[in-house]
């Protein structure tokens, strides 16, 4: 089984692999081809407040390393372009976040209404800042950060349609990749461990299903518009307790995934009226074991030049909002069912592009809070320095929260940019 | 009773004012202000579309420097503002951000901003006039593309800058959001070229001062300045614009200047 996947897999990639080559050599004439290289080394310093729940978590320091690069060729007056996008993290505590991934991999050729992406890539799809409700194509790489905004590199061939009336893009989708979770000796997870290795599929394809997407997308006047519908594998794995009986080895059940199919419509819309930007946006997805809706909506509004000086303020406000209402810990459901979210965004429009971001987060439900702050400044022309601080707290046992309450921490990073 | 009157009043002087607005014409002032400024404007038409690199120095009173390089591509547009895709490529931990904007005359631009961590396009608000423009002496609106219709003129007369005879027109922005009351711009008789403009803050005083120099002619008719100067007469910062590669009528069309080429723009 393992071993029919993989060749499975081997032979999207080679059919992918000669497809690009036989359009590469169509279009790399005697052209000049222009090359370029930057990237980034990123060292990180996480400091836990508390002692970790489980023993087997770290106690309080986590150190890593990261480095991204950015290959970029193109030529044909940048109509055909290739980048690679390598990424590797070192983490002194959780192996788990010990990880490498191919950020894209692609080939892009541009014509002047139509537009072929082909290769490994990432795609976002959305309007609000708190939740990421609609972007469904990339896997989220958990192990990387708390907010769930980095992505694993997805295999895609990708037709975008320039029209009058939108842009449409399709979408076909080999070569699914399994979601990163913390591993035992890492904090922000719950307190049963994700087993990488335990994971089933509803398709029997499994990691080889094709999934699809379509998605239609328009500015008209002071509006943004984005439909899309996508049939596939879920990107959300259901986790459950494992059934087998606790072990020597294993003396603590782990919890195991099984990636459903899905069928998913989205919508994301957002007004940009004067100082105010209204968002929304909503997704009905129906799986074999559930159907739902969810929503995510809220504004931003800007106040230039506050204090009579250059710095601009941005307060912001979303509400949370799932059809499946409050679950149990451990039963499917969503944590942002009716939450609501505040935040202030001060970019003091100076030399070393300075800003500040505060956000609250609280469940309308029973008692559960989250706080954030990210700080970050350029010094000198290359290194950008951030700081940020996570502070969680629930007092209802059901919330992920709750389990997450003694991993209030605060993270310094460095990155030098090249 | 009271409020009828009060209401009465408020339409008369309302209706007054648009009456006045309408019906008195501009002192000869005012439009020779204007003369000048719409023969600047069609000197200059017919561009159809241009590239440009630009390099911006920003120093701080200490005499620290930091770069900014950037790569421009602009739309002519009739009977509306220009499109331009703006290219970041310095500062490093900006590379790849770009930057989509539709201007237009009188309402408010349409904007894109296109984050290269996230791949994500955002809509932005383009009521930002006056902020920074990247940590700089320049504010947004003084990059934008100059359209008759953003002020209200009046001519102040001839002065010599450099051995040229300029004309002195003083501009007031019809815009509530521009960070100015007014600006002063002197013009050369002979080409229209802007060599200098003053700022003048919201509350009246002296803010900025732009010079412009190393004009260039290109394509037989449309002149550029190399070198444009912001001096911060306020916080004694200034910002320095060096243009260079500057080519026109490069074949650029309106599919340059949407989603999908803001997100692959180099």
């Amino acid at each position: 089984m393992q071993f029919s996947l993989h060749t499975k897999l081997n032979r999207s990639v080679k059919v992918m692999a000669v497809c690009t080559s036989m359009l590469l050599s169509n279009s790399l004439q005697a052209d000049e081809v222009e090359f370029e290289v930057s990237g980034n080394i990123a060292l990180e310093q996480r400091y836990f407040l508390k002692e970790a729940l489980d023993a087997e978590q770290l106690s309080h320091s986590q150190t890593s390393l990261s480095i991204e690069a950015g290959f970029y060729w193109q030529w044909n007056d940048g109509n055909d372009s290739v980048i690679f996008t390598p990424f590797y993290r070192i983490d002194s505590q959780d192996d788990q976040r010990s990880h490498g991934d191919i950020r894209e991999l692609a080939y892009i050729h541009a014509s002047d209404d139509w537009e072929l992406r082909l290769g490994i890539r990432k795609e976002f799809w959305g309007v609000t800042e708190f939740q990421h409700l609609v972007d469904v194509i990339n896997q989220t790489d958990g192990v990387e950060d708390f907010d769930g905004e980095d992505k694993l590199g997805q295999q895609m061939v990708n037709l975008s349609l320039v029209n009058d009336w939108g842009i449409v893009d399709v979408f076909l989708l080999p070569g699914f990749r399994e979601r990163t979770y913390a591993g035992e000796e890492g904090r922000l997870r719950g307190p049963l461990v994700v087993d990488e290795k335990n994971v089933s599929y509803e398709s029997s394809a499994g990691q080889q299903h094709l999934d699809v997407a379509l998605r239609w997308a328009h500015s008209v006047g002071d509006y943004d518009l984005g439909v899309y519908w996508f049939h596939g594998t879920n990107r959300e794995a259901y986790l459950s307790p494992s059934p087998q009986a606790p072990t020597l080895q294993a003396p603590t059940p782990k919890l195991v995934q099984y990636y459903a199919q899905m069928d998913q419509l989205g919508v994301d819309v957002q007004a940009t009226l004067g100082d105010w930007l209204w968002k929304f946006e909503s997704i009905y997805r129906s799986t074999g074991l559930e159907d739902f809706w969810a929503t995510q909506a809220g504004f931003e509004y800007s106040f230039i030049g506050v204090f009579e000086s250059n710095l601009d303020l941005g307060l912001l406000m979303e509400h949370s909002w799932d059809s499946r209402g409050e679950v149990d810990l451990g039963a499917q459901g969503s944590l942002m069912q009716n939450d609501l979210f505040l935040g202030a965004r001060l970019a003091f429009n100076d030399m070393q592009s300075s800003e500040l971001l505060m956000g609250i987060g609280s469940d309308l439900d029973h008692n559960a809070f989250s706080f954030l702050v990210e700080a970050s400044r350029r010094f000198g022309d290359d290194f950008i320095v951030n700081l940020d601080v996570r502070l969680l707290q629930s007092n209802e046992k059901n919330d992920l929260l709750y389990s997450l309450s003694n991993d209030d921490h605060a993270q310094l990073s460095a990155s030098w940019y090249f | 009773m009271l409020t009828k009157k009060l209401l009465l009043s408020v339409f008369t002087t309302l209706s007054l004012a648009l009456i006045s607005n309408v019906s008195f014409a501009l002192s000869a002032e005012e439009q020779k202000g204007l003369d000048i400024s719409m023969e600047a404007k069609k000197r200059d038409l017919g561009w159809q579309d241009s590239t440009a690199d630009m390099l911006m120095l920003l120093r701080n009173k200490q005499g620290q420097e930091s770069i900014r390089e950037i790569k421009m591509k602009s739309l002519e547009v009739d009977n509306d503002g220009d499109k331009s895709l703006t290219i970041f490529n310095k500062p490093r931990d900006v590379k790849g951000t770009a930057f989509l904007s539709f201007s237009h005359p009188v309402d408010a631009d349409d904007q894109w901003l296109f984050l290269p961590a996230l791949k994500r396009v955002k809509r932005i608000s383009s009521r930002n006039k006056s902020g920074p423009f990247m940590g700089s002496e320049f504010a947004f609106e003084d990059l934008s593309s100059f359209e008759v219709e953003k002020y209200s003129y009046k001519y102040l007369g001839v002065e010599e800058i450099n051995g040229l005879t300029n004309f002195k027109v003083e501009q007031y922005p019809v815009d509530e959001n521009s960070g100015y009351t007014r600006r002063i711009v002197w013009l050369d008789t002979l080409e229209y070229r802007v060599h200098k403009i003053d700022f003048y803050d919201r509350k009246n005083s002296l803010l900025k001062t732009l010079t412009f120099s190393d004009y260039k002619q290109y394509i037989a008719k449309h002149w550029r300045a190399d070198k444009q100067e912001m001096i911060n007469h306020q916080n004694g910062k200034s910002t320095e614009l060096k243009w260079s590669n500057y080519d026109f009528k490069t074949g650029l069309s309106d599919s340059d200047f949407n989603r999908n080429s803001l997100k692959r723009a180099r």
